[in-house]
């Protein structure tokens, strides 16, 4: 075996596969590369993936001779992967080329559809540790692509055209617009009017279509101004050029619509392998084993109706709720709910559609479709049928003010020079218009969340898009769920300090700690679970001091177990600082020693609920759970309000949607399915996530389980922003207020509104770039004392 | 003086053939995924001479 040692045979497996084809390169990229293969592959379990209907919903293109297929591999994460997945052609001949998207976490794999099947292929993935993620709705494609081919055309073609212009225009400016030779002049400008018109006519499309859009629906939004100054910029410089009275200030249009476009680029890039928008149907498989006439067929998902009998193996979901018919029912509800303890089931039993099955085969009777089902239900309700309203070209209130002082000052210059010169009105109300644009109004808000977008990324907060930063300001009430999100999805952390026990004592501790509902009492019993059976001890006494300990007699030996103080009065305490909790042990008065329980709760989660009080934010917390830990969660949140056990996910959603109507904006962290409809209906709702690789409800932003600790730094980064805005807004009204002064005179020169225009532009990007990076060293900082203090 | 127009029509002639090269390269897909590439340029070739020495391992024989 080359000297190696494996962490498992799954592991191995891979190897032996990988040395077999001369493909051992792929451990050199990387110290120790691959995912834990998961060892147990159930063959059955992608069975439906020789459904004709299946396949032909999953792949792209289909021929005699060759299949493409795109697949979301979550679990691809280093250049050892990427490496792996482009030689899938030398592993299996039937495959005849793979390329991959590291960002996308994507596959997209051509194959030959007579020498291997779809369902071989993915079978091989997940053989190798990429189980692809195969979803219900991927028979829809995403047009995404294509639409961001679109817009670099579009700031192509007038990065081109602007800088052409610019320099044509250069000979103009430079001999003050006598230009000696005779024709050049003339050149120059019809050279600029051609070199503009795709400008005006394709590049610029996108903003006169979002302008007109706005004008319809009776909104005044930033892109009517902006439509209005180009096509005031162009006409009047066309009108010049054809009646040759100058050279208009086609420089400064293009380079409207360029910076503008650039702008809108830079906010709308987005996290590729992030998707905001799942619904239940991500979570759910595709195909399912229906027994019928004692024959195991294979059936999607959708077909299954009330009454089939279907079978479910180890790892795999329940499609539908359904009664126990046969076999050990263990069900995981960790998708559903957050709580990753399974959940033991007998015959008769009702299981919920999202549970897991870990155990062997059973088999089940459906009661409801899969659409139908308790936990899919919740999508039923409107929230999920409407679109939240947040804008992905930015809007911000200001700009109706923006264009009503705009089109006040044009007036006004028009009545004065009617009265005094009635020649000048046309060039001065025009002058306003030009020179009054609201380029870089935009441009302070989309450089400035463009920029804040990556840094709340670098700092794992994936937002969905820029406006959600703007939401993210404005909330004032935040509430939580419990399980995966302020506490850990794994089991509390135990160990054992203190003389050694042996088998007898260990098995009377676990007794006596079996009797007790305290969540460190069943903490310490599942610790123990895994070694010595109780069965022959019987339990003589037992009573429960509550915030102490308990105290029992187990086979004649008298046990105390508990705090520091209820013990023998040692000077160690129980300490619940947030670190941990000391569970003490005295067995027939002897001090044996005590188990330790670090905190399941999230690093740093009891600094980040003080500060976010200290700043005034109401909390709350919603959890599905029951009310065991209620002492523990009061504490933290030092408050006996506002927190809820045993709520159902429609309780969720029935409270954030009182606050709302309490007009409070409301921020939502959660991460099972159940917390999906309030991340919904919520103003912001933040799915937590533990691994890349997991997958969260449909929610506006994505925030890694780490950073819980540091959420209060990260909206107070997201207020600073609006102080950013505010400040480049106050920079960029100075520069109009030069550009006007101008304008309204009737003296604006072509070559001062080129001068104007970029400056004004290049120096707001560049200030507020600089002030949200600055902002950021304090976002930095907290995650740096987070690190620190943990 | 002509030769300043025969100098602009060049000028952007030249401007004209990166526009058209960028436009092709959007075209291409180049910056559909601008991380990938990156990774694989750290590949050498040094699994490809089982593409090419004739294998005795049944997996690789295609035909």
């Amino acid at each position: 075996m080359d000297n190696i040692s494996f962490c498992c045979e799954g592991c191995k497996q891979v190897y032996l596969l990988l040395n077999e084809n001369n493909l051992c390169v792929y451990y050199n990229f990387e110290k120790a590369p691959g995912i834990k293969a998961k060892g147990k592959f159930v063959t059955g379990k992608f069975a439906y993936l020789d459904d004709a209907e299946i396949i032909q919903k999953l792949v792209q293109f289909t021929s005699d001779t060759q299949t493409n297929v795109s697949f979301q591999l979550p679990q691809m994460h280093c250049s050892s992967c990427v490496f792996l997945l482009e030689n899938l052609h030398q592993i299996e001949p039937g495959i005849i080329k793979s390329i991959t998207n590291f960002q996308r976490k994507e596959v997209f794999i051509i194959f030959d559809p007579l020498k291997i099947s779809l369902r071989k292929v993915v079978e091989l993935l997940a053989f190798i540790g990429y189980e692809p993620f195969i979803r219900l709705q991927d028979s829809f494609e995403k047009p995404t692509i294509s639409f961001n081919k679109k817009e670099l055309y579009h700031i192509g073609v007038a990065g081109f055209c602007f800088s052409n212009i610019m320099m044509l225009s250069f000979p103009e400016y430079f001999s003050a617009g006598n230009i000696e030779q005779a024709g050049l002049k003339a050149t120059f400008a019809w050279l600029n009017l051609s070199l503009s018109l795709p400008v005006l006519f394709f590049s610029a499309s996108g903003i006169f279509i979002s302008a007109w859009k706005g004008m319809r629906q009776k909104f005044l939004n930033i892109d009517v101004p902006l439509a209005l100054a180009i096509l005031v910029t162009f006409g009047r410089s066309y009108y010049e050029i054809i009646s040759g009275q100058g050279a208009g200030w086609l420089d400064s249009g293009t380079g409207i619509v360029f910076f503008m476009l650039i702008g809108r680029w830079f906010q709308n890039k987005t996290y590729d392998s992030f998707s905001f928008d799942r619904d239940y149907k991500s979570y759910f498989p595709l195909g399912v084993t229906k027994l019928m006439n004692g024959k195991e067929i294979n059936i999607p998902v959708t077909q299954l109706a009330k009454g089939d009998c279907i079978i479910i193996r180890n790892e795999e979901m329940v499609p539908a709720d359904a009664i126990l018919d046969q076999g050990e029912a263990n069900v995981d509800y960790s998708f559903v709910s957050g709580e990753s303890k399974p959940v033991a089931k007998k015959t008769g039993d009702l299981i919920y559609a999202g549970g897991k099955q870990c155990g062997s085969s059973i088999r089940l009777l459906v009661v409801k479709e899969a659409s139908q089902s308790y936990i899919t239900q919740l999508w039923n309700n409107d929230i999920f049928k409407r679109k939240k309203n947040i804008a992905t070209s930015f809007i911000h209130p200001w700009s109706k003010y923006f264009t009503a002082a705009l089109f006040l000052v044009a007036i006004t210059t028009g009545i004065y020079w009617a009265f005094v010169d009635s020649s000048k009105i046309l060039p001065s109300v025009t002058a306003v218009l030009i020179v009054a644009c609201p380029c870089s109004l935009l441009l302070s808000t989309t450089f400035t969340y463009g920029n804040m977008l990556r840094i709340f990324g670098k700092n794992k907060l994936y937002l969905k898009n820029a406006g959600v930063i703007e939401s993210l300001a404005k909330i004032n009430t935040i509430v939580f769920d419990k399980t995966g999100t302020i506490t850990q999805n794994e089991f509390a952390k135990v160990f054992y300090e203190g003389t050694t026990l042996t088998n007898y004592e260990i098995a009377i501790i676990k007794l006596a700690t079996g009797q007790s509902a305290h969540p460190l009492s069943r903490t310490i019993n599942n610790f123990l679970s895994s070694y010595h059976s109780t069965v022959g001890l019987t339990l003589e006494y037992f009573k429960e001091y509550a915030g102490k300990g308990l105290s029992a007699v187990v086979d004649g030996v008298i046990v105390k177990i508990g705090s520091g103080n209820f013990v023998n009065q040692l000077s160690c305490q129980t300490i619940f600082d947030g670190s941990g909790a000391y569970i003490h042990i005295l067995l027939d008065g002897v001090y044996k020693g005590f188990f330790v329980i670090s905190n399941q709760y999230r690093e740093g989660i009891n600094i980040a609920i003080n500060n976010l009080k200290e700043n005034k934010y109401e909390l709350l917390m919603l959890s599905g759970d029951n009310d065991a830990e209620k002492k523990i969660i009061e504490k933290l949140f030092a408050s006996k309000n506002n927190i809820l056990f045993n709520q159902s996910p429609q309780d969720k959603l029935n409270t954030i949607k009182k606050l709302q109507d309490q007009n409070k904006k409301v921020l939502m962290l959660g991460d099972g399915l159940n917390d999906a409809g309030a991340l919904m209906q919520s103003d912001v709702g933040i799915a937590v996530s533990d691994h890349s690789a997991q997958f969260s409800p449909a929610c506006d932003a994505i925030i890694d389980g780490s950073k819980i600790g540091v959420i209060h730094a990260l909206l107070a980064y997201a207020r600073t922003g609006k102080k950013i805005v505010a400040a480049s807004f106050a920079l960029s009204i100075v520069y109009n207020i030069i550009g006007l002064s101008f304008a309204v005179k009737g003296t604006l020169s072509p070559i001062v509104a080129a001068i104007l225009m970029p400056t004004s532009s290049i120096s707001i990007v560049l200030l507020v770039t600089f002030l949200s990076s600055l902002c950021a060293r304090g976002l930095s900082k907290a995650s740096k004392n987070e690190s620190l203090s943990a | 003086m002509s030769a300043l127009f025969i100098l602009i029509g060049i000028s952007i002639l030249v401007a004209g053939s990166f526009l058209i090269a960028f436009l092709w390269s959007v075209r291409n897909g180049q910056y559909e995924d601008d991380y990938t590439p990156s990774i694989r340029i750290l590949f050498d070739n040094t699994a490809e001479p089982t593409k090419t020495e004739p294998s005795t391992k049944p997996l690789i024989q295609t035909k």
